[in-house]
């Protein structure tokens, strides 16, 4: 049984390979079974990373490898295992159950051959690149473009207008007739022409002007209309103003025992004179709502330009005529009988006179030094009655102590000395033997009312002369007045003997020319600036002082006390040099150092007049206001020649 | 005979004197005025027989001088209403019998 001998076959099949495998086959519609089965089995497999040297991928490998040594070497090998990997895969795609197993273990070799070659991505777009043969980088980019916006615009189309008009043979031939005979009477024309040929010439510069006068007629056309118009407009803009002015009586002056009040109407202001101080103001004669106002300064060091502007109350906001001069405007005076003539007088002593009527901005007569000017700033001027020789004249004071006439003869200037005023008992012995005299300092003046001759002057050092135009060398009499500068001196308007005059030194004092001491005085705290009285009382005067305030006083009513004291302007940096009364209106203008000029409506408390009695009729009539003032004066003159 | 010949005579005579251009109506400025004025001279003199051919040569030049787009008509009887560019219409008679009128408008 030992001796028995069995025998085994090896063969290459696969034992666990399956015998029979059967397969659809859609040509057949069967199932038909496969004539070869697989009989590979897979024990062990590996992949493997060798690569041939002289293959294309070793070669490439190795120039790799020379210039990019430290890049990644496992990457490029994983590379090639996967291309490989896929190689096999397609060679194996024959034996399906091996194939199978092969695939399931390529396919996770795969995954994870393809996670590694996820996680490398970059070098190896890096690598394509440099493969190319010729190195070349491709580089691209792109410019931001501009939004593009759409824009379109259409002109105007030309302006076109229709014509119509028939072309007919009679119609040519009756134009040529016509034109024809305009010739031949033009030619006639041009004979006697031709002889009048300088006529001619100055026809057509008279023909330009015109022509340039139509030019400007329009513009004249429109400009007296614009100044309706701007007049109109002010009174619309200051309407409530000019109601006040017209209307507006004050009836808390009822409940204000005596007092009164100044209401502020317009306000006058001009932009070339705001440096500049006001100087002197005076209301036109003639046309009652016109007042002239002259600016300058009043500073020794800041002597600059001066403007003569006239203002009319109709409209406030802009001066009916604007004259500039190169000193400053000292003082100014309406001509009675002319309204047109201005006379003004200069810091730099001279005078001249406006006219109105014409355009210009130059005075139409002015003085120099050749013709007498004074040597120091001309204070006042006033207008005298034609000489005999129906020649306008006027005077002038000045700091330099003479007292001068001015007369226009033949459109010049002459001058007449009509006093100098020397200070007694200061004459001085001067160089050879002659005697100076040293004049004093004219600061103002003014003429008597009714007797032309009669007149005073206040000086610097306070004293006022009464002076007499035929007199020239003495005074008639000396008032010992004040003790600083006499800033202004006034005659009363009804009153033949009283007059009035302020000065620096803070008084304001009323006279009686035949005494010499004063009726009243009044202290007001601050030097007055000015002093004038009223045109509808005589017992009504108003002073202005440096501290901004305006003072009204009746001695009708209060002989001591002013009926108003006003502050006019803002107190600091600004002081009042003028006041004027309107001769008609019951308002006052007022002048202050800013180049300003207010205008204020008396309250009527302060333009009382006397109370009738029952029984007596009123008297009215300058004999009125004289004998009040005489009542007033009696009062204070009997104790006086009493004592 | 002599009626009919004394007749053209005057005719002839007429005709001489009221050949000079003579405008009728225009708002050009000066300038253009007298280029256009001898324009048209020039051209009714070259193109007696032929109007079309004169406004033709009127045309091309005003075109080329002032712009676009003139219209020239000639003619010895029409009526005409046109819509011109303000300052550039000239109307004016020429020969006697010819009437010229010259406008632009685009």
């Amino acid at each position: 049984e030992l001796k028995e001998e069995f025998t085994r076959i090896l063969t290459a099949n696969n034992p666990h390979a399956p015998q029979n495998i059967v397969r659809y086959s859609f040509k057949d519609r069967a199932y038909k079974p496969i004539s070869y089965v697989d009989q590979m089995a897979i024990h062990f497999s590996l992949n493997g990373n060798m690569i041939l040297k002289d293959s294309d991928e070793g070669r490439r490998q190795s120039i790799r490898l020379s210039t990019a040594a430290a890049k990644a070497p496992v990457e490029t090998s994983a590379v090639t295992s996967e291309e490989e990997e896929i190689k096999d895969e397609e060679s194996t795609e024959d034996t399906q159950a091996a194939g199978e197993e092969q695939a399931e273990g390529s396919g996770i070799a795969e995954v994870a051959e393809a996670v590694k070659a996820e996680e490398p991505p970059p070098p190896r777009v890096k690598e394509q690149k440099l493969a190319n043969q010729f190195n070349f980088i491709e580089r691209a980019s792109r410019t931001l473009n501009n939004p593009m916006r759409e824009r379109a615009c259409q002109s105007e189309p030309t302006p076109c207008k229709n014509f119509s008009a028939t072309a007919n043979q009679w119609k040519i031939y009756d134009a040529y007739v016509e034109e024809l005979q305009k010739m031949e009477r033009s030619k006639e024309k041009e004979k006697p022409k031709a002889q009048i040929a300088k006529r001619e010439e100055e026809k057509k510069k008279g023909r330009k002007l015109t022509s340039l006068e139509l030019q400007s007629d329009d513009i004249t056309k429109i400009s007296k209309a614009a100044k309706i118009m701007e007049r109109m407009v002010n009174q619309n803009t200051f309407d409530d103003i000019a109601q006040d002015f017209k209307y507006f009586e004050d009836a808390s002056d009822e409940y204000r025992d005596q007092q009164g009040t100044l209401l502020p109407l317009w306000k006058f202001q001009y932009d070339k004179t705001k440096r500049l101080a006001v100087t002197a103001i005076s209301w036109n004669p003639k046309y009652k709502d016109l007042f002239a106002v002259g600016y300058g300064s009043y500073d020794f060091m800041k002597q600059g330009q001066g403007m003569l502007l006239l203002y009319t109350m109709k409209n406030p906001s802009f001066p009916e005529y604007v004259f500039s001069s190169e000193s400053g405007i000292m003082c100014l005076d309406f001509h009675n009988d002319h309204p047109y003539l201005v006379a003004v007088g200069f810091y730099d002593g001279n005078v001249a006179i406006y006219n109105l009527k014409k355009a210009t901005s130059q005075p139409s007569y002015k003085s120099s030094a050749k013709s007498g000017k004074h040597t120091e700033p001309v204070w006042q001027v006033k207008w005298q009655k034609d000489d005999m020789d129906n020649n306008l004249n006027f005077f002038s004071v000045s700091s330099d102590g003479r007292i001068v006439s001015w007369t226009l003869v033949k459109n010049e200037l002459v001058h007449t000395d009509v006093i100098k005023l020397s200070v007694e008992g200061t004459t001085m012995q001067g160089p050879e033997g002659l005697q100076l005299q040293t004049l004093g300092c004219g600061t103002s003046f003014d003429f008597h009312k009714k007797i032309d001759y009669l007149f005073l002057v206040g000086t610097e050092e306070g004293k006022i002369y009464k002076c007499s135009k035929c007199y020239s060398s003495q005074f008639l009499d000396v008032f010992e007045a004040h003790h600083m500068a006499v800033d202004s001196v006034s005659w009363n308007p009804y009153h033949l003997k009283v007059f009035i005059s302020c000065s620096s030194d803070w008084t304001v004092k009323i006279w009686d020319h035949t005494i010499k001491t004063p009726m009243f005085i009044y202290d007001l705290n601050s030097a007055v600036g000015d002093v004038a009285w009223s045109p509808y009382s005589s017992t009504v005067f108003a002073a202005v002082t440096t501290d901004g305030k305006a003072h009204v006083f009746d001695l009708n009513i209060n002989k001591y006390e002013a009926l108003c004291t006003q502050l006019v302007v803002a107190k600091k940096k600004n002081k009042i040099t003028h006041i004027q009364f309107n001769p008609v209106y019951p308002v006052v203008i007022i002048g202050d150092e800013r180049g300003h000029v207010t205008s204020l409506k008396l309250s009527p408390n302060l333009r009382r007049m006397p109370k009738a009695k029952k029984g007596q009729e009123v008297k009215k009539g300058p004999e009125v206001e004289i004998a009040k003032l005489d009542k007033l004066l009696n009062l204070v003159r009997e104790p006086e020649s009493k004592a | 005979m002599a009626d009919t010949g004394e007749g053209k005579k005057e005719e002839v005579d007429y005709k001489r004197l009221h050949s000079f251009p003579l405008i009728r109506h225009t708002d050009m400025p000066e300038e253009m005025r007298v280029e256009a004025m001898e324009l048209c001279v020039t051209a009714c003199e070259k193109y007696a027989t032929n109007n079309e051919s004169a406004a033709k040569m009127i045309k091309e030049m005003m075109d080329k001088k002032f712009g676009s787009s003139w219209h020239v008509v000639i003619g010895e009887g029409f009526g005409f209403e046109i819509t011109h560019e303000v300052k550039n219409l000239l109307y004016m008679f020429f020969g006697g019998s010819l009437a010229v009128c010259v406008w632009k408008c685009s």
